[in-house]
């Protein structure tokens, strides 16, 4: 509505300027213009997302002879990956790693919003920038900080050694699932802090003063107000972090040795050493298809838990 | 003022969390720095002495330099384009309403979460494909996928932040739409535009599963130090490249956010209220 003050009073100057039937019509319709700057990100992420997608999709029912493809429509890597355990134990495993994570992550994170959301009063924003900072930096680099931490000879290892509280280092600390979770949860801490934060900010702190004139406790206010109503940004930091950590497989690599290995890790020999390109694709099809039932899964349980709730 | 007393009460046990975790959240690459000036060639306790010789050794390689410079190039390049198509986006998103703009947003976004991969070999695929060589250009293209929803989601608060009644006065004091984009919306939403270029640069620049899959003969840096990391013996001057650029990108990143700031504040206000 008030676009349309702007739209009347520029429209003579632009129409010389553009005079013709595209740029009446970008005048006329709010809708239109707005396509229109949408348009090149639109068009830009449209072809490099789903032109690969619908490429892998069809490889995916290829197989690989010699250097090449046979290009012949066939079922038999999805086939493959039902029949060797190896496969199904390896999307398992990473179902779980990344679970945990999650878990991990959103119930480590939560009181570090909440305490940001409510408790800090000033300085708000340099404690959001250095919650967030490490995210933005080189996840590489984080992955490979925590090899040096957690290392046969590294810095957990040789300074309990020096302080005569261990004998021979501890081997369980790399190479193991364990290292992969702590790993993968400290580098997308920062990705689960803002939903959670955003969330907890949004709360009419009014709601919590009403709850407590009417006799709640901290505790109660807390599960009855605040909790139900941060669920949407627990709802968010959640997927943000599983569906990444799904398909991870740097830190596996570097940290997780032959138990800690993902599916990711898999995807990623099939393009490399393995050379099995189509299988690599129905790989990548499953992992995609496995992660977007799962929270779509996850996304109805939580709408059906509120809503028994409330 | 007393019915806020108790909330706003400070909860000590809850500001040792927040310190700690801070603090935890830091350790870990602070170690790198750290072992980086260690006389040692293994990364252990304690510490041997203080010595420069690994970043000495660090400036002396060719490749180290020829890696940095197809990051660098690779980075501005993406974070230029990324943010001149982010800036549109993001008013787009703002300022107009049109059917079907939750989808869209929805998938423009999508790059910030499936794995990425997933993007990776798609886009490999694609490329072979096509019989495109693999080369700088194609990685430059697989950043743009990540970069370009991140560009948008630093400005969008930028567009949200200021009035769209300021742009209706330009256009009725007879600007046309060109020069109130040029001399009302961009200075306005020029932080923003600042940090986008300045973390989808960083975000570009320390990219590696992208690159991983995409990049050919010459290597990013994050490339050239996953092939390093394979020797024991070039352990130190890996600690000493990963110290640099984990500065740089600390000093990008903070400036940037910082810069910004206004954008991030007057959201929070905004949904307050």
């Amino acid at each position: 509505m008030s676009d349309q003050t702007l739209q009347t009073r520029s429209a003579p100057v632009a129409t010389q300027a553009t005079a013709g039937r595209f740029g009446r019509l970008m005048q006329r319709s709010e809708a239109a213009r707005g396509y229109a700057l949408l348009a090149p990100s639109l068009i830009f992420l449209g072809v490099l997302i789903l032109v690969p997608f619908g490429i892998l999709l069809v490889m995916s029912f290829w197989t690989a002879s010699g250097f090449g493809f046979d290009t012949g429509f066939t079922t038999a890597n999805y086939q493959k990956f039902f029949e060797r355990p190896i496969y199904t134990a390896l999307l398992n495993r990473s179902l779980f790693i990344s679970g945990m994570v999650t878990v991990f992550t959103v119930l480590l994170c939560y009181p570090m919003a909440y305490y940001v959301a409510f408790h800090v009063h000033r300085h708000k924003m340099l404690w959001i920038v250095l919650m967030t900072l490490p995210f933005w930096t080189s996840y590489l680099l984080r992955v490979f900080a925590w090899k040096v931490v957690l290392g046969y000879e590294g810095v957990i290892n040789s300074a309990l050694m020096n302080m005569g509280l261990i004998e021979a280092p501890l081997e369980f600390l790399l190479y193991s699932q364990q290292a992969v979770i702590i790993t993968l949860a400290h580098a997308w801490a920062a990705f689960a802090i803002l939903p959670l934060y955003v969330s907890l900010e949004k709360i009419d702190k009014s709601l919590l003063e009403a709850a407590t004139d009417l006799g709640d406790g901290p505790v109660r206010r807390f599960f009855r107000i605040t909790l139900p109503l941060s669920l949407p940004g627990v709802i968010s930091a959640s997927l943000l972090i599983f569906i990444p950590t799904t398909g991870d497989y740097i830190t596996p690599a570097l940290l997780g040795g032959p138990d800690g290995a993902m599916i990711g890790n898999l995807i990623q020999k099939q393009f490399g050493p393995i050379n099995n390109w189509p299988m690599g694709a129905a790989l990548s099809i499953i992992l995609m298809l496995c992660i977007a039932t799962i929270s779509l899964v996850f996304i109805l349980l939580t709408l059906f838990v509120r809503k028994r709730v409330s | 003022m007393s019915g806020e007393s108790y909330i706003r009460r400070p909860n000590r046990p809850l500001q040792i969390y927040a310190v700690v975790f801070l603090i935890l959240l830091y350790v870990p690459v602070m170690f790198l720095p750290l072992f980086s000036f260690n006389d040692s060639l293994y990364v252990r306790f304690p510490l041997e002495g203080f010595t420069l010789q690994w970043y000495g050794e660090l400036f002396q390689r060719d490749a180290v330099w020829n890696a940095l410079w197809n990051s660098v190039r690779v980075g501005v390049v993406v974070a230029v384009f990324s943010t001149t198509l982010g800036v549109f986006a993001a008013k787009a998103i703002t300022r107009y309403r049109m059917p079907g703009k939750g989808p869209m947003v929805t998938f423009i976004m999508l790059p910030l979460v499936v794995p990425l991969i997933i993007f990776g070999v798609a886009l490999l695929v694609l490329l072979s494909q096509l019989g495109v060589a693999l080369s700088l250009y194609t990685v430059a293209i697989g950043h743009m996928i990540v970069c370009l929803p991140f560009s948008i989601a630093v400005l969008i608060p930028r567009f949200e932040g200021f009035d769209a009644s300021i742009e209706e006065a330009s256009a009725d004091l007879g600007e046309n739409a060109f020069w109130t984009f040029w001399r009302v919306t961009l200075p306005m939403v020029g932080p923003g535009v600042v940090a986008s270029l300045m973390l989808t640069f960083t975000v570009s620049f320390d990219e590696f599963i992208l690159a991983f899959f995409l990049s050919g003969t010459e290597p990013t840096l994050p490339m050239y130090i996953w092939g390093q990391l394979r020797f024991p013996q070039q352990f130190p001057s890996i600690l000493a490249l990963s110290s640099i650029i984990i500065f740089v990108s600390f000093v990008l990143v903070f400036a940037g956010q910082w810069i910004n700031r206004g954008a991030l504040s007057g959201s929070a206000k905004g949904s307050v209220s």
